[in-house]
């Protein structure tokens, strides 16, 4: 067990750092110089100079590594250059939407697949599996941001139910806030449920193809029993990859769905600051993604041995 | 009054007819051997007792067990009788055990399931079979999971689950073919306590005559779904009235003929001053073992142990011993496909190990390998062309395609195989069919080793007595040295002119083969024949208890 | 994750029998066909031209004239949905391309040497799988200038590691069969053996998440598009026609609703395609017969 812990932990962390460099690499290849940007056209050699040395840009590549490195680890991310700002205050503003829109989405699209899943796995090959690995296929193939403009389209403009876009902040009151975040979850989360719920329906069949749920049957459990019992466990695995998976994708997604309902959430701001070469803001909000998504993976690996008392054992 | 009575069952599974009017009577108390060849029905018979069958099969005619008619059974009644009045041991230990559940869970799922008892009581039941079974508490306590189990542990918790409720009737389904023969006689005798101690019904299904011998009262033989002839087993199997039945028996019996030119001691071929073919000096192979723990050094595991033999030319030799004894490790370093910890092999003199592949190019043309399963050893996306002519890669100098076609035309056949069925895929040959394939394959350079592996056990008597007529005179024609990796002894009887018995990693006995099977010294060596089914014994033994 | 798969033992004529009774493949097979057909014909002809601006025709509502109506530039629907499919098209495959060219040899070379190159092949896959794939790609597109050729490159590194892992499992499930042990025991290397046992062997797997990220390479395209860093105007593109939807959707849903039903088509299209390449090639789907 430890063994197995460990050595994911391992894997985490380097894969961490590596992704540091890949981020701190990429945006030091980029044309453009922050100092320039940040002091405007029409500073001159000096002053940028001395901005330069005052942003430590001069110093040598390894050393602006680690110090940017350090700085992450101690939460300070820089000031952003266009809002002058700590980014990290920028991303403490941003992160309280985007992470309740993500878990959200999340949490709807299991609630709708797994019940999907087992239904269809259930029903293998008759007209209720039928409809519904149909639904699901549709499903797989809408892009959340056409669903979402649709839902706009249908929930707000037409029935007026929720507002269209934009985010009146947790201080507007709980309900509020959460309503502006409905229909952009629903966005995000349904193309992910059809994912999820695929998934869970072919794991769960290729589970009851296996030779233990016959000798469960020959106990004399009922299909049902055996589905729940025996065949679901089994079946988790593969439903836990993907559900990791699709935590990041969510993350992502985020990004054009925050676009499309003009919500304040760390994909606009990213997205903005890409636009406005706001690099500081960039590398620490993809940092900060990447972060997310290497930790929700570990987590996996770890629930991964919760099920299967094989990973437990094994090295 | 019969407590499972099947008459006039006939069965489809889609448009193809799988059972033809079957017969079958189990009495209470009584073994009933069910024995046929692959594809004879005999699992699907099975099914049908349980209603465990695919959706798309059609079953017609009677199926009754103590009264109740199984076949008009509603699925509510079905699940009432499953695991309670009838139940069923499969084949294969390792996968019939849910991997994520604990024993103790898995036995007592049943016991609460059909009694209602309790969670404390249906696991101190559990216990109890679990000891009855010889699992005992202090070395399998209820928390172990199936991947902690060996295959006859596995087994044995299968059958405890079976016989947890004391069924009236119990199927084993080929309970032991997956096991070695030690292990195999140790899971007959305890399947035939139970059914004494519990008068309990037994079908028994096998494709092995001597198994089913020594077990069944009766027995009923199965052929493409029909019963060929069906009585008192000892009676049945020594009068063979059917000819089915003798072709069965004579097949499991077969021994082919060959000269025995090769019968001499293994110190004496030096002094005849013939070189040894394969000389394989104190070789060992370790495998690094798990680590206890970040801190500690995993102790190695040692598969094959300071091992020391020779092998003449046109030498037959067998190397048997039980699973896991590192008999199949062995045979790959001599393969060169696997290099050894220490030790050297030779082979036509040459050192082996240690080399490259280019190095070992001249002495790969000499050194073939026929593996065990037939439907695995071929590429299924080539034709027969290119799979049989693969060993030429290691020629000098390659044949053009005319000679290449000339060379598989000729070896198929050889091996009895027509020139045409060159341009073939091997899933339109049968399992016999496709081991000769394999045959083919193996002597296309006219090697003058050919190591195989288990090359019979997965084929049907009939065909495997097929099988050893041909390695026995390839033998004799080509003069190849053969190294046949078994656990069955009637194999290395059959064909072998000495054995070698490996335990735990060392050679522990070696000797002439008839010499080794009727007397064996070593403690192995014993428990092999001990164990291993005979059906010239087993016939002997019902009809001297018959009188 | 290990993956057990039996390898299809049939001829290409029993195949073809097989391919053309399944539901799922004969719909995706014309959906995906037609999406192809509307694609190739829009470089010979299109009901109107899309590099004309009209603007007196600008925001019509569905007609006989423009089925499904003309955009703010009085541009018609259906000939733009027919030029985007060509652009569509050619991003996300070229992508699958490089996705196959470099993940596929990578996992293969993984599998085949094990140990350190395994290892440090697996190590790359999660890096890359780290950086959710999207944010990444309006990185990239950010960085080197918006445009197709960005897009492409940008979906075409995420689509290598998810070949790599394919590729790999695939080949790991073929090595210790025993027709590899034999092709060793008759002296072949492991480039040999890989060329001629292993990837003939994987590459209905190959096919079928080869049609899967082609999908997704459609959706990503548009995604890219539709936040201005994919195809530039004035090429017409599905994602793109959606963004300038957006604010038009009281005034002219059709400029939204059709472009996105273009996407969903192909989409399913592909997916039909690829789940009845899998029904047809999973073997336990015959047993059933």
């Amino acid at each position: 067990m430890t063994t197995y812990l460990l050595n994911r932990l391992a894997i985490a962390v380097i894969t961490l750092v590596l992704a540091s460099m890949v981020v701190f690499a990429v945006l030091e290849i980029i044309p453009g110089d922050p100092a320039r940007l940040m002091l405007g056209m029409n500073a001159n050699a000096d002053q940028v100079e001395l901005l330069r040395n005052q942003m430590g840009l001069n110093a040598p590549l390894a050393l602006r590594y680690l110090h940017w490195a350090g700085g992450l680890l101690s939460l300070d991310f820089g000031r952003s250059y266009t809002y002058s700002v700590p980014v990290i205050d920028l991303v403490r503003e941003r992160v309280v939407v985007s992470l309740p829109l993500a878990l959200i989405a999340l949490a709807l699209s299991t609630i709708i697949a797994i019940p999907v899943g087992l239904f269809s796995a259930g029903r293998h090959g008759r007209a209720g599996d039928t409809i519904a690995t149909g639904a699901a296929q549709l499903g797989v193939a809408v892009p959340n941001f056409w669903f979402a403009l649709m839902l706009i389209y249908l929930f707000a403009v037409w029935l007026r139910l929720v507002p269209a876009g934009g985010f009146p902040g947790w201080s507007a009151g709980v309900w509020p806030a959460l309503k502006s975040l409905v229909l952009p979850a629903i966005a995000l989360a349904l193309p992910q449920a059809a994912i999820l719920a695929r998934v869970t329906r072919s794991a769960l069949i290729e589970v009851l193809n296996e030779d233990y749920i016959r000798t469960a049957r020959a106990k004399g459990l009922p299909y049902r029993a055996v589905l729940w019992r025996h065949a679901l466990r089994n079946a988790m695995i593969p439903v836990l990859t993907i559900l990791g998976l699709q935590f990041a994708f969510l993350l992502a997604g985020t990004i054009i769905i925050e676009n499309v309902f003009y919500l304040p959430g760390l994909g606009r701001l990213v997205f903005q600051a890409i636009t406005q070469r706001d690099l500081i803001v960039v590398e620490s909000v993809v940092m900060l993604l990447v972060a997310a998504v290497i930790a929700v993976n570990l987590l996996v690996d770890l629930s991964y041995a919760v099920v299967d008392p094989r990973l437990r054992s094994r090295q | 009054m019969s407590l499972l009575e099947i008459e006039n069952l006939s069965l489809s599974i889609g448009d193809t007819p799988i059972l033809r009017d079957v017969e079958l009577f189990v009495a209470p108390g009584e073994v009933m051997g069910l024995v046929g060849e692959s594809g004879s029905g005999k699992s699907i018979t099975a099914l049908t007792v349980m209603r465990l069958l695919p959706w798309s099969a059609r079953a017609t005619g009677r199926v009754v067990l103590d009264g109740i008619d199984i076949l008009a059974a509603s699925e509510d009644q079905m699940c009432a009788l499953r695991g309670d009045d009838i139940g069923m041991v499969f084949q294969e230990p390792m996968t019939a055990l849910n991997p994520v559940k604990t024993i103790g869970e898995q036995v007592a799922e049943g016991i609460r399931w059909h009694t209602k008892a309790s969670r404390a009581d249906a696991e101190d039941r559990a216990r109890k079979m679990l000891d009855r079974v010889g699992l005992p508490s202090t070395k399998f306590p209820l928390s172990r999971y199936p991947h902690e189990l060996s295959g006859g542990q596995r087994q044995r918790v299968v059958i405890a689950i079976a016989c947890a409720l004391k069924p009236k009737l119990l199927i084993a389904d080929e309970p032991t073919t997956a096991l070695d023969v030690v292990l195999q006689a140790q899971i007959l005798d305890l399947l035939r306590d139970l059914v004494a101690e519990n008068r309990m019904g037994l079908l028994l299904i096998s494709h092995d005559l001597a198994v089913v011998t020594e077990m069944a009262d009766r027995i009923t033989i199965l052929r493409h779904g029909e019963v060929m002839e069906a009585g008192d087993t000892a009676r049945t199997l020594s009068e063979q009235l059917h000819p089915y039945t003798r072709q069965l028996a004579q097949a499991s019996m077969h021994v082919p003929a060959r000269a025995r030119t090769h019968e001499v001691g293994q110190d004496t071929p030096l002094l005849q001053g013939a070189k040894p073919l394969l000389q394989v000096d104190s070789v060992t192979r370790d495998y690094p073992g798990r680590r206890p723990s970040l801190l500690k050094r995993a102790a190695p595991i040692r598969a094959v142990d300071d091992v020391s033999f020779s092998i003449d030319p046109g030498q037959s030799v067998a190397l048997v011993g039980r699973s896991g004894c590192g008999k199949s490790t062995l045979a790959r370093m001599i393969l060169a496909l696997d290099g050894p910890t220490s030790g050297t092999i030779r082979f036509r003199g040459e050192v082996i190990t240690g080399k490259s592949e280019a190095e070992l190019k001249p002495a790969r043309r000499d050194m073939q390998v026929v593996f065990q399963d037939p439907y695995g050893s071929f590429d299924p996306r080539q034709k027969v062309e290119k799979l049989v002519a693969e060993p030429l890669h290691v020629l000098e100098k390659k044949p053009t395609n005319t000679e290449r076609r000339e060379m598989v035309a000729k070896v198929l056949h050889e091996v009895g195989l027509s020139p045409r069925d060159m341009d073939k895929y091997p899933h339109e040959f049968s399992g016999g069919q496709r081991q000769r394939l394999s045959i083919a394959r193996a002597i296309i350079t006219r090697p003058k080793l050919v190591v195989a592996d288990e090359p019979v056990s997965a084929l049907d008597v009939s065909i495997r007595a097929q099988i050893l007529d041909l390695l026995a005179e390839l033998n004799q024609k080509l003069g190849v040295a053969y190294l046949f990796i078994t656990h069955d002894l009637t194999v290395a009887r059959a064909i072998t002119d000495q054995v070698m018995v490996m335990y735990d990693g060392r050679i522990v006995e070696r000797g002439r083969t008839s010499e080794v099977l009727d007397h064996p010294q070593s403690e192995a060596a014993k428990a092999l024949v001990a164990a291993a089914p005979d059906l010239h014994r087993a016939i002997a033994r019902r009809l001297l208890e018959q009188g | 994750m290990t993956l057990r798969f039996d390898i299809p033992e049939e001829n290409f004529a029993d195949i073809l029998v097989k391919a053309f009774t399944n539901r799922s493949f004969l719909a995706g097979f014309v959906i995906t066909a037609l999406v192809a057909a509307v694609a190739i014909v829009s470089f010979f002809w299109t009901p109107f031209d899309v590099t004309k601006l009209i603007i007196a025709d600008k925001t019509q509502a569905p007609s006989p004239a423009h089925w499904f109506g003309t955009d703010h530039f009085g541009r018609d629907i259906l000939s733009m949905i027919m030029v985007g499919a060509r652009n569509s098209i050619a991003v996300a495959l070229v992508a699958v391309g490089i996705g196959m060219g470099i993940g596929v040899p990578l996992g293969a070379f993984a599998a085949a040497r094990g140990g350190i190159a395994d290892e440090a092949v697996m190590r790359l896959n999660d890096l890359v799988f780290a950086f959710p794939a999207l944010l990444s790609a309006i990185m990239i597109t950010a960085i080197f200038g918006p445009g197709a050729l960005n897009a492409i490159i940008a979906i075409g590194i995420f689509n290598i590691p998810v070949f790599a892992r394919v590729a790999r499992a695939g080949a790991l499930a073929i090595w210790p069969r025993d027709f590899i042990l034999a092709a060793r025991a008759a002296g072949k290397g492991k480039t040999l053996i890989t060329l001629e046992h292993v990837l003939p062997n994987i590459v209905t797997l190959l096919l079928v998440q080869g049609t899967i990220q082609f999908a997704l390479g459609i959706l990503a395209e548009a995604g890219l598009s539709y936040v201005g860093l994919g195809t530039q105007p004035p090429m017409p593109s599905w994602g793109r026609m959606l963004f300038d939807a957006q604010t038009r959707m009281v005034a002219a849903p059709w400029m939204a609703i059709f472009p996105g039903m273009a996407i969903v088509v192909t989409v399913l299209g592909l997916n039909l395609l690829g789940d009845g390449i899998a029904d047809i090639l999973d073997p336990r789907s015959r047993r059933q017969r």
